[in-house]
């Protein structure tokens, strides 16, 4: 009897369907066996199991033949009538699911269970909840119903470890390679783990940990951003631990890593409890006395589809395709491998038949396991991959921000610790580099500079990671016999041969990998294929103008690494146009450093001593700069209280006499170190009618000229008692969280909406004021913020002096300024 | 043999070069180029030699204001209750600025005495700036003296013109050709205007001194436009320019109004760098530089070369010009320019035969509008085919389509206090147009109206939101006339951006100018410094 007939009037459960190989498998099932019934168990996650499944599973391409040949209503006909959808997680305990639910999972007479945590690097008990417990709460919930469905566990071919030799279609425990393991124990241990991090995780010398890095960071940010900061460090910390402590368990017993390892366990486990009399554990307490027929499915590495429902189709970044586009973009120079060994790839509707294959086939007494893997009959060696795939890449180059095509490495195949040395060594030079850079005093060009360092920093962790990860499968000498799959193949009549094919000795590598897989890879990763269309050459790069005028800032670090790219230009030139858009409402601007090169020292040097004769005003100057240290510790540790202290030197100071200096100090210091590029930004706003507003923490006297550009100025005041500045401020002065403040209440006053608003800032302390809106611009940034801002695909604004105008080199008036 | 028994000043004159003929100076913003330039079809036009100064400056100002042209003498036109205004000209002039004692301290002391001895009291000294950035404390120092400084100033009635002060602004009258004549208020309700103004070329003085200088946009929009400018055959040439024309009938106006004005006009030599001394050779011929110039020269290029661009700016904007009176003339405003013109072209006129197809200039460091500030990309272009171009009288140097060859290194750089709207339209509107009147039609408005601007202008030292149109309008009858613009030695993008060709060296010029003069064209270089006006029939 032919499989679709053997399904037919079948009732079959499938968990995972919204993953890579689920979809394929319901779209097979749909079009291939027409007269069975799924049950599709999708985890609801936020939209709701429908939502999910209607947008991740009907909506995807592999659903477009289908919908071609039954038009659009017969489709959605179809999966009204054969499909139902319930709410199921099985990481969750009792699935998480309703009594109803639980009936019709008994009731099919198929479960194909295919959901999994794929990822390699999952935290410990992560893995152990979904690929362990998960099968289990399946088989609970059938044992309660006394159902016992024909359960096709889909597993990995790599359960077999790193071992050499062959691996046979063999449960485990049966082979010489087995090392007796009780699985229970590791559920336990697994939460127990996770709660002993979570404990250590909020120790006060942990905590302590936490808050040193995020103000490394973020520097004076504010409360708010500082603690969001720290928690997530402290998350991430967790996780991580609990990635080393899978790693390491898994390492410990020769798997690759947590996956391969929980997917081991669980085969052991289904075996062992098929039986719903065997024993009693935690996961569950029902006996009763039937046995679940269970069939294994082992898979090597899935990837792209060779024909089915069409060549090529592929569903997300598997885990050949970052190290291939990482390849062709000329990052991972080298990779360890052997070059004769065998990489077992196999395509995913091979995958998917041999699964219908082996549901249509009887249910099992025993346990019994195939391997869908092509290593044995068709063999494809990793010296072939890397020919044919530096062979496509010359004749498909991806393309370099400047439009040059990339050329693809020769790889020579060394040895893990050889490749692992070298990535180390060069990640070192980048650490210092990046802390380095960190600690400079510098901003903009430079401060990009070390946005750069960190991201290709980061680039290279990742490559290490992927060394790290898929070293161990690329180096798995292990063949995965084939023996029960080709029986299997044999016995099908040639109409399901035909439909179902699943003989990995079809596959011709060189053309699946070079007509069907990269092309595929390629059309759906970001990368650029083809020169960009438009070069603009025509005006001066105002990039060259900068450097003209800030050579120490900008020159020698730029240069040595070069941050601006045409790539940016664009993406950077998009964001621009999006800020300057009539549909904005407010545009909010920080003063120093923003608006122009100045500060409230040096506006403090310049009044204080526009008065004096040069030999004072020399006086004056020595001692602040004496001062410089302690000003620079306290401004660090709190600009609040920096500013309140320093603004004490204000006191007896007459309110007319430093009304008048006001606006000497405006042309002479101000408009002098002024942004003219900032300045006209303030003016295009206004021009298309946007509020503009100013928030400092300058004093109101200082930045009082300033008043035509804004239509509110946030600033601080000094109190004053019979026409003299009694040195003490007013209110809080607008400095971090204030920042934020002031401009919600701003917003609200007004009826403007926030995230319809601008924030132009250059440092980490305005984060609280740049997160508050919707278009947050960082403006020649300190490294912190240049990295965030990075990180966050925020604009970035390199604004400079204007080339050619007066420098000073200390804050004090011109002499015979006075009057 | 003192300076007063020197032979008479050698009059300007135009050398044909030769295989003999050493290499030609060029002045070249904060430094100097020697060019050769190709013997057989190059002319030099050299200008006259510095005339005498007065003897006696004080004496010859006493006199002018006691036996003054076409006018009562000024202490009878003065009375102790009477409002008097004296008005001078601003920065702009003279250039380079003048050693202390400036003219117009000399003038307005004089001036004063007189009131002084009349018992007048209610007297405003104001600084004629039109739309031109205020003056600093340190710089009306310089040009009116402590004396005048301290004792007008501290209460407030020596000032600088604010033609955006909505209150201090007033309309006269209307010209018949429609054009509004606006003044300070102060100036237009004074039983007496006293001008003090220093005529270094043939556009400054007579009604424009009043009429442009104590206006503001509502005035001078009316002649500083390019309609105007391009009718001026030259700007220079007051019978033949519509801007003076325009000038005039305001100034007819101001008098039919009632408003009187006593004009006091000064002439200077053409010693700007001075006879003896370390820049000496820079108004020398140059067959006749001695070793000692030579040698002197080399040393200045080389140390010019080590210095930093701004070091070797506040050197340059350091120097002041040891210039000399040579005439002083008051009384009625057009008696007076008539006389003042006949001094300024006695010292400035130098008669050419015909036009050439190539004229080469070499720019110097400072203009009307950058003195203690920036030579900004735009100020090159109103320099070069604003001022130099435009000073002839008869028919252009250059022919109808030639080339004119300017040597400046037109740095990308501008004063961020003096020069915002500068940045501005360099940055936004020369990239959309350089064509004057699609500038003037889209862009002049906005920028003149700018409130920001207007701030800049009226409180701090910015020119005005306007004013960089006007640089560009003051070009805007070369731009209409010539081929092609070639800047030699210039920053290849900003003089890209205004539309012209850089050269790095003269031989790259001149190729470059061969696509539309030809193989063989005739070249005239205007041989600056100092100052000289070409007549050319």
């Amino acid at each position: 009897m032919s499989i679709a007939a053997t399904l037919a009037g079948k009732r079959i459960a499938i968990t995972g369907s919204t993953g890579f190989l689920g979809t394929a498998l319901v779209e097979r099932l749909l079009r291939c066996a027409p007269d069975c019934e799924l049950i599709l168990l999708v985890r609801p996650g936020r939209a709701g199991a429908k939502r999910r499944v209607e947008r991740e599973v009907w909506r995807n391409s592999a659903f477009n033949r289908l919908r071609e040949d039954l038009g659009k209503e017969g489709f959605a006909d179809c999966t009204a009538n054969r499909v139902t959808i319930l709410e199921c997680d099985i990481a969750a305990d009792g699935l998480a699911a309703t009594t109803e639910t639980l009936a019709t999972l008994a009731s099919c007479d198929i479960l194909i269970h295919s959901a999994a945590s794929v990822t390699f690097d999952n935290p410990l008990d992560r893995a152990v909840e979904t690929n362990l417990a998960g099968p289990l709460r399946l088989l609970d919930a059938l044992h309660a119903h006394n159902a016992t469905p024909h359960f096709v566990a889909i597993s990995t071919a790599y359960v077999a470890g790193a071992r050499k030799g062959y691996a046979e279609e063999q449960l485990l425990s049966t082979t010489p390679f087995s090392v007796s393991l009780d699985w229970e124990a590791e559920i336990d241990s697994a939460r127990r783990v996770r709660q002993r991090t979570e404990d250590e995780s909020r120790t006060p010398d942990r905590l302590a940990h936490f808050t040193h890095e995020a103000a490394k960071r973020l520097g004076a940010a504010g409360t708010t951003a500082l603690a969001t900061q720290r928690e997530q460090l402290r998350e991430r910390w967790v996780e991580n631990t609990l990635i080393e402590a899978g790693r390491a368990r898994a390492a410990s017993l020769g798997f690759a890593d947590a996956y391969t390892f929980t997917k081991a366990l669980a085969e052991q486990a289904l075996a062992d409890r098929r039986h719903s009399n065997n024993t009693s554990n935690n996961i569950s307490d029902n006996n009763t006395g039937s046995s679940v027929p269970l069939s294994i499915v082992r898979p090597s590495i899935i990837e792209s589809s060779l024909a089915e429902p069409y060549p090529g189709w592929i569903r997300g970044f598997r885990m050949a395709e970052p190290i291939i586009i990482n390849y062709a973009q000329g990052i991972l120079k080298d990779f360890p491998a052997l070059p004769e060994s065998i990489i077992d790839v196999i395509p995913v509707d091979l995958v998917v038949a041999a699964v219908c294959a082996v549901a249509a086939s009887p249910p099992p007494e025993d346990p019994k396991v195939f391997h869908v893997a092509s290593g044995s009959v068709n063999p494809f060696r990793f010296q072939e991959l890397h020919d044919w795939c530096h062979d496509w890449f010359i004749e498909h180059p991806i393309y370099d921000e400047y439009d040059q095509p990339i050329s693809p490495p020769i790889w020579s195949f060394p040895s893990r610790t050889r490749v692992a040395e070298q990535l180390s060594r060069v990640k070192r030079t980048l650490h210092i580099t990046e802390n380095t850079l960190r600690m400079l005093p510098v901003r903009g060009a430079a401060a990009e500079a070390y946005a750069e360092v960190q991201e290709q920093r980061e680039r290279l962790d990742r490559v290490a990671e992927y060394v790290d990860l898929y070293g161990m499968y690329v180096e798995c000498d292990a063949t995965f016999l084939t023996d029960r799959l080709v029986e299997l193949w044999n016995d099908l009549d040639e109409d399901d041969q035909a439909t179902f094919c699943f003989d990995p000795s079809v596959i011709d590598w060189h053309r699946y990998l070079q007509e069907i897989h990269l092309p595929s890879v390629m059309a759906t990763a970001r990368v650029k294929v083809a020169p960009s269309a438009k070069t603009d050459l025509t005006n001066k790069p105002r990039q060259e103008t900068d450097e003209r005028a800030d050579p120490i800032n900008s020159g020698l670090l730029a240069r040595w690494l070069p941050s601006t790219r045409r790539g940016e230009h664009a993406i950077m030139e998009r964001r621009r146009k999006q800020i300057l858009s009539p549909d904005r409402h407010l545009a909010a601007f920080d003063l120093e450093n923003t608006l122009l090169a100045s500060n409230v020292v040096a506006s403090w040097g310049w009044l204080s001593t526009c008065r004096l004769p040069r030999s004072e005003q020399a006086r004056i100057v020595l001692r602040t700069l004496a001062e410089t240290p302690r000003l620079l510790k306290l401004d660090r540790a709190d600009r609040s209280d920096f500013l309140r202290y320093f603004y004490r030197r204000f006191k007896g100071a007459s309110v007319e006499q430093l009304n008048e200096d006001t606006w000497e100090i405006f042309s002479d210091m101000l408009l002098a170190q002024a942004f003219p590029d900032a300045i006209r930004r303030v003016r295009q706003h206004r021009n298309l009618g946007h509020r503009t507003v100013l928030i400092t923490g300058a004093l109101d006297f200082v930045v009082k000229p300033f008043h035509p550009l804004f239509d509110h100025i946030v600033c601080s005041s000094l109190g004053i008692a019979s026409d003299r500045y009694t040195g003490r401020l007013t209110a809080t002065p607008p400095i971090g969280e204030n920042r934020a403040q002031a401009l919600r209440d701003y917003a609200h006053a007004e009826g403007l909406e926030l995230a319809e608003c601008i924030a132009y800032a250059d440092s980490t302390s305005d984060l609280p004021m740049l997160e508050v809106v919707g278009f947050p611009v960082a403006v020649n940034p300190e490294p912190k913020l240049a990295s965030l801002a990075r990180r966050r695909g925020w604009l970035v604004e390199h604004f400079s002096k204007a080339p050619g105008g007066p420098r000073k080199l200390i804050p004090i008036a011109p002499s015979g300024t006075s009057r | 043999m003192s300076r007063r028994d020197a032979p008479a000043p050698r009059p300007g004159f135009v050398l044909e070069t030769d295989r003999s003929t050493p290499p030609i100076l060029f002045h070249h913003g904060e430094g100097f180029r020697l060019e050769k330039l190709p013997p057989g079809r190059t002319r030099i036009i050299y200008p006259a030699e510095s005339h005498k100064g007065l003897a006696d400056p004080d004496e010859a100002i006493r006199d002018a204001l006691a036996s003054p042209l076409n006018s009562e003498p000024l202490a009878a036109l003065l009375s102790p209750d009477m409002k008097l205004t004296i008005a001078f000209d601003d920065i702009s002039l003279p250039l380079p600025p003048m050693r202390r004692p400036d003219i117009r301290q000399r003038v307005i002391e004089a001036v004063l005495d007189t009131a002084a001895a009349v018992g007048v009291e209610d007297i405003h000294i104001i600084a004629a700036l039109a739309l031109h950035r205020r003056m600093t404390e340190a710089e009306l120092r310089h040009a009116v003296g402590d004396r005048v400084y301290d004792a007008f100033a501290p209460s407030g009635c020596l000032y600088n013109h604010d033609a955006e002060d909505p209150e201090g602004m007033v309309i006269v009258g209307t010209t018949d050709h429609g054009e509004a004549v606006q003044i300070s208020r102060r100036a237009a309700e004074s039983d007496l205007i006293i001008y003090v103004n220093i005529n270094l070329v043939a556009m400054d003085g007579g009604w424009k001194s009043t009429a442009t200088g104590l206006s503001g946009y509502t005035g001078l929009r009316h002649h500083h436009n390019v309609a105007t400018m391009c009718n001026s055959r030259s700007f220079m040439d007051r019978h033949r320019s519509e801007l003076h024309n325009s000038n005039w009938r305001q100034g007819e106006v101001l008098a039919n109004a009632g408003i009187k004005i006593f004009q006091i006009e000064t002439t200077v030599n053409n010693n700007l760098f001075g006879e003896t001394g370390p820049l000496s050779m820079l108004q020398k011929r140059e067959w006749e530089w001695t070793a000692k110039d030579r040698a002197t020269f080399i040393a200045m290029q080389t140390g010019l070369g080590a210095m930093p661009r701004r070091a070797r700016r506040r050197a340059f904007q350091s120097w002041l010009a040891p210039y000399e009176m040579t005439s002083v003339q008051a009384g009625e405003v057009e008696a007076v320019h008539d006389r003042t013109l006949e001094h300024v072209l006695a010292q400035q006129l130098v008669s050419v035969q015909g036009q050439t197809d190539i004229l080469t200039m070499g720019l110097p460091y400072i203009c009307p509008y950058n003195v203690n500030s920036v030579m900004n990309p735009i100020l090159v272009m109103c320099l070069g085919l604003g001022y130099f171009f435009n000073l002839y009288r008869g028919r252009p140097l250059v022919r109808e389509g030639g080339v004119v060859i300017m040597g400046h290194p037109t740095e990308w750089e501008f004063h961020p206090v003096h020069h915002p709207s500068y940045i501005d339209f360099f940055e936004q509107v020369l990239p959309e147009s350089t064509d004057p009147l699609v500038i003037e039609e889209r862009f002049e408005k906005q920028f003149a109206e700018d409130e920001w601007y207007r701030h800049l202008y009226r409180n701090s030292y910015a020119y005005h939101g306007v004013h960089p149109f006007y640089m560009w309008y003051w070009g805007a009858h070369a731009l209409e006339y010539l081929g092609r613009v070639i800047v030699l030695g210039g920053d290849p993008a900003a003089v890209r951006r205004m539309g012209f060709q850089p050269a790095s060296t003269m031989a790259d010029a001149l190729e470059m100018a061969s696509d539309v003069v030809g193989r063989q064209p005739t070249i005239t270089h205007f041989h600056h410094p100092p100052m000289l006006m070409a007549d050319v029939s």
